[in-house]
């Protein structure tokens, strides 16, 4: 249950990016040129993304399993360090220059073409690489937020 | 229907399928932290399951005869190449991306997602000034 449950997610959350325009890296880069012609769609996405989810997460700081089961895995205790502004800038210059993240790139592989393929293997070379380089595993993975 | 209102409804589709995800799988649907785990063989079916639900979405879509981006072939596979890596090594850095911190961190107002947030939508505008304004007036880049 707990894997159909997260295919039909993956759809909802696929058609999602799909419907929003948010798969055309130009509406992305649109989005963060503020100096050119300002696309704010984006913005929109995130404030309807936000508003549909905040609730869910009001409701689930009251409970401490979910509803197929498995413990429900909110983050929480990191600091604001330096390595996650650092995390954030490197993430925030690679998306300035193709301006494609994580979801988009995983829904355009479905498109076909090297393009995608080329930015989703780099991606997740230099994810698993950046893991394995940390030092001694300091830093495991929280895949609860990521 | 005008592209704001589509914009807003496709965002609702992603945060029901965050709410979704965390109320029914008790997961955070953060793209690539569930990208990275589940192509370190982590235990988890559910992450590929959820990869492949995003996965159909583009295989249906050109399906139905829907276009991929020109802007993507455009920007140019060294380009693409050298952004993928970034994205992969900042988002497994700061151990999330616009779903993990942008969506589901602000939606449970996580001051750390914030400062993520704020992070790289300040990089990447400045990223974009750079290439789009500043390195056509210094001749480095054709407009």
């Amino acid at each position: 249950m707990r894997v159909l449950s997260a295919a039909i997610l993956g759809v909802v959350f696929g058609l999602g990016l799909l419907i929003s325009g948010m798969l055309d890296p130009a509406k992305v880069l649109g989005f963060l040129d503020v100096a050119g012609r300002w696309n704010p769609q984006l913005a929109f996405v995130m404030g309807g993304a936000i508003a549909v989810a905040a609730p869910a997460f009001f409701l689930a700081r009251r409970r401490s399993t979910a509803l197929l089961g498995a413990p429900l895995e909110v983050p929480g205790g990191l600091p604001i360090d330096t390595r996650l502004l650092s995390g954030a800038g490197l993430f925030g210059l690679g998306w300035g220059l193709a301006g494609i993240c994580p979801g988009p790139g995983v829904v355009l592989l479905g498109f076909g073409g090297a393009p995608a393929w080329v930015f989703v293997v780099a991606m997740v070379v230099g994810g698993l690489g950046a893991e394995q380089l940390k030092s001694g595993r300091a830093f495991p993975l929280t895949q609860s937020e990521a | 229907m005008h592209p704001f209102l589509q914009s807003l409804i496709g965002g609702g589709l992603i945060g029901l399928a965050a709410a979704g995800l965390l109320l029914f799988n008790g997961r955070i649907a953060g793209i690539s932290g569930i990208l990275f785990n589940a192509a370190s063989l982590q235990q988890g079916l559910w992450r590929w399951a959820f990869l492949g639900g995003l996965l159909a979405v583009g295989v249906g879509a050109r399906f139905i005869g829907i276009q991929a981006s020109p802007e993507l072939a455009a920007t140019g596979l060294p380009v693409l190449a050298a952004a993928g890596l970034l994205v992969g090594v900042g988002t497994q850095l700061g151990n999330g991306c616009t779903s993990g911190h942008g969506v589901c961190g602000l939606a449970r107002l996580s001051p750390r997602s914030l400062a993520a947030t704020a992070t790289f939508m300040a990089v990447a505008g400045a990223t974009v000034f750079l290439v789009r304004h500043a390195a056509p007036l210094l001749g480095l880049v054709q407009s």
